[in-house]
């Protein structure tokens, strides 16, 4: 099929002004970062950050508890992810390689848990944490977010154990491996990849997370970054400079994964949409 | 994110046949070979515990919580003293008589019904221009996308107040550039509707590319033939839209709509960070009334009957496409 000189044009075109229409936000973030104050409020933007600095991240790095913060974030982070992939691992392997009674109904259980309106449970959830003398710990969180990202764990890990050849671990087992020992040494490393894509986005759920963090913890030193950020404007009045290079801090972890996960993620999603 | 389309359970199912455990006959279990066999049929329901157990006790007790606390009077009196009133429906009756809960319900619904209808316009459309595109432009632009979705939320919500900005931010500078001068010194976050119009580029914004990724990658697994056959009848490039690719993508068209629905209806982070559900309350949607009224006015069983009624609401929208989930469900068994 021939295209006309415009039908080759048009798409290219849109697709540039697109890129730059959802990349221009991520920039100027950056760029606002590394702009001395006086750019910043220039009358007339200044488009590159020309006259480079990095006095607003030392700001940042330096405004109260930053470092605690990113150390109950990454804790946070980390602990519910791994948490959520070794229940998930299990209920995965289950849900894929075992036929038995109420299969279907777990799935859809799962299904209908990954829909679970967080936001607006937060009530309850400050009240069972209150009863339990737990506000102002990493606990609860770690354990809710744990649960926030496990069903959409289970849901991706399916597909991604599916992929492995049913017959690798049968041979193993014929060699005398226990179906443990062959889930161990044949099936684990083979989802490594899986693993580590399924996480991305149990990574970002907790990274992310705001409204329980907000409801629970007062206590400045067990916030975690989300609230830290959505308060450090307030605190910092309009000085977009640090606000910005705060706001770059705490996005550059994810965007680094993102790029390093993204195309493994994608395809996992995917496969996992049209298999269900 | 994992959603089940129309009938397409082929995942490792035959295997899983294979596979199946059958359980032990009755009145085998004493024999010999008995305990091996039970323990084999235990197996899966041991695997399933702990995300069962966390599921029960995390998402089941939160919930059923939330039920009872709604029919609570609860204010900072009880709290502190630790007493349980109960007040039968009375929170149920201040907040449905009120005219207010109405209001928020409407605005709820609306604000989730344009966002999710630009999302998957727009999602759909950059979709297909992907794959339309060449492998290098193809890259450039999944790059793009990937950027605004990977964003966290806050980061992208600081963001974006900054470019709309009052003073030195780069949106109003390019209005008065282009001409129209009063927005030189325009405050967006004065009015609701200016500030919905924030949040609702910032929210499409970052929801377009798990759309328009999905949609190109749903698209590579159109099977060629399927426009060959097509050709052959002499469709033209419309109709090879509507009859092969529109028909293949509509499973996916569905759940994706679900899932955006879900989500932006649910959104808190964007609108509470932005600028706490004001001006004067105006663009409060269901969960940012429910933490208002519940937490920040501290009336706390009346917070729980909006999130309840706030769930059944959600409930209500997506009713139809749950029905289709679960009777497909049951059709596989």
């Amino acid at each position: 099929m021939k295209r006309s000189l415009i039908g080759r044009i048009w798409p290219n075109a849109t697709a540039v002004v697109l890129f730059a229409g959802f990349v221009f936000p991520v920039y100027w973030m950056f760029a606002t970062a590394f702009k001395p104050t006086g750019d910043i409020i220039a009358d007339d933007p200044v488009w590159f950050p020309t006259h480079a600095t990095l006095s607003h991240f030392e700001k940042a790095v330096d405004a109260d508890h930053f470092w605690t913060l990113v150390l109950n974030s990454v804790t946070v982070t980390v602990l519910s992810v791994l948490f959520s992939l070794v229940i998930a691992l299990f209920a995965a392997f289950a849900l894929t390689r075992m036929r038995f009674r109420g299969r279907r109904g777990l799935i859809v259980t799962f299904m209908l848990a990954q829909m679970a309106p967080w936001e607006v449970m937060i009530i309850a959830i400050y009240m069972l944490v209150r009863d339990n003398d737990m506000l102002d710990s990493l606990v609860p969180l770690t354990v809710f977010y744990t649960m926030m990202v496990l069903p959409l764990t289970i849901l991706t890990l399916r597909g991604y154990v599916a992929a492995v050849p049913k017959e690798l671990e049968e041979s193993a087992m014929v060699d005398g491996c226990t179906r443990f020992q062959a889930f161990v040494k044949v099936i684990f490393p083979l989802l490594a990849p899986g693993l580590m894509a399924t996480s991305l986005f149990g990574f970002v759920t907790a990274w992310n997370e705001f409204p329980l963090v907000l409801i629970l913890n007062k206590d400045v030193e067990k916030q975690t970054l989300p609230l830290w950020l959505s308060q450090f404007q307030t605190a910092f009045g309009d000085d977009w400079g640090a606000t910005m290079a705060a706001s770059s801090l705490f996005a550059l972890p994810i965007l680094i994964l993102f790029i390093f996960l993204q195309r493994k993620a994608v395809s996992g999603l995917t496969d996992g949409a049209v298999k269900g | 994110m994992s959603v089940q389309t129309e009938g397409t359970d082929t995942a490792g199912e035959p295997a899983v046949r294979k596979a199946g455990v059958p359980a032990p006959p009755p009145g085998e279990d004493r024999t010999s070979a008995g305990t091996p066999s039970r323990r084999a049929a235990a197996a899966p329901y041991l695997l399933l515990l702990p995300a069962l157990l966390a599921t029960l006790v995390l998402l089941g007790w939160p919930l059923v919580k939330n039920g009872m606390l709604s029919f609570q009077n609860l204010n900072p009196r009880q709290l502190i003293q630790h007493l349980t009133e109960w007040n039968g429906v009375d929170n149920y009756r201040e907040v449905l008589t009120g005219g207010e809960f109405w209001h928020v319900v409407e605005r709820s619904v609306v604000f989730t019904a344009v966002n999710v209808v630009l999302i998957m316009v727009f999602g759909t459309l950059i979709g297909l221009l992907l794959a339309r595109l060449g492998s290098k432009m193809r890259l450039l632009l999944m790059v793009g996308l990937v950027l605004a979705w990977a964003m966290p939320i806050i980061a992208a919500t600081t963001v974006y107040q900054w470019l709309f900005a009052q003073r030195f931010g780069v949106v109003n500078w390019v209005l008065d550039k282009l001409g129209w001068h009063s927005m030189a010194d325009h405050n967006w976050l004065e009015t609701q509707f200016s500030t919905f119009a924030v949040v609702t580029l910032l929210i499409v914004w970052q929801s377009i590319p798990f759309v328009a990724i999905n949609l190109y990658a749903a698209t590579t697994t159109i099977p060629r033939e399927l426009y060959e056959a097509a050709s052959l009848d002499g469709a033209g490039s419309w109709q090879n839209f509507t009859s092969v690719t529109l028909p293949f993508l509509r499973p996916f068209l569905y759940a994706t709509t679900f899932l955006e629905v879900i989500w932006v209806f649910k959104s808190f982070a964007q609108i509470f960070a932005m600028n706490e559900g004001g001006p004067d309350h105006l663009t409060e949607t269901l969960p940012i009334y429910a933490y208002v009224q519940g937490v920040g006015n501290q009336h706390f069983g009346l917070g729980a009957a909006i999130s309840f009624l706030t769930v059944l609401v959600l409930l209500a929208i997506t009713s139809y496409y749950l029905r289709m989930v679960l009777k497909q469900e049951e059709d596989e068994l």
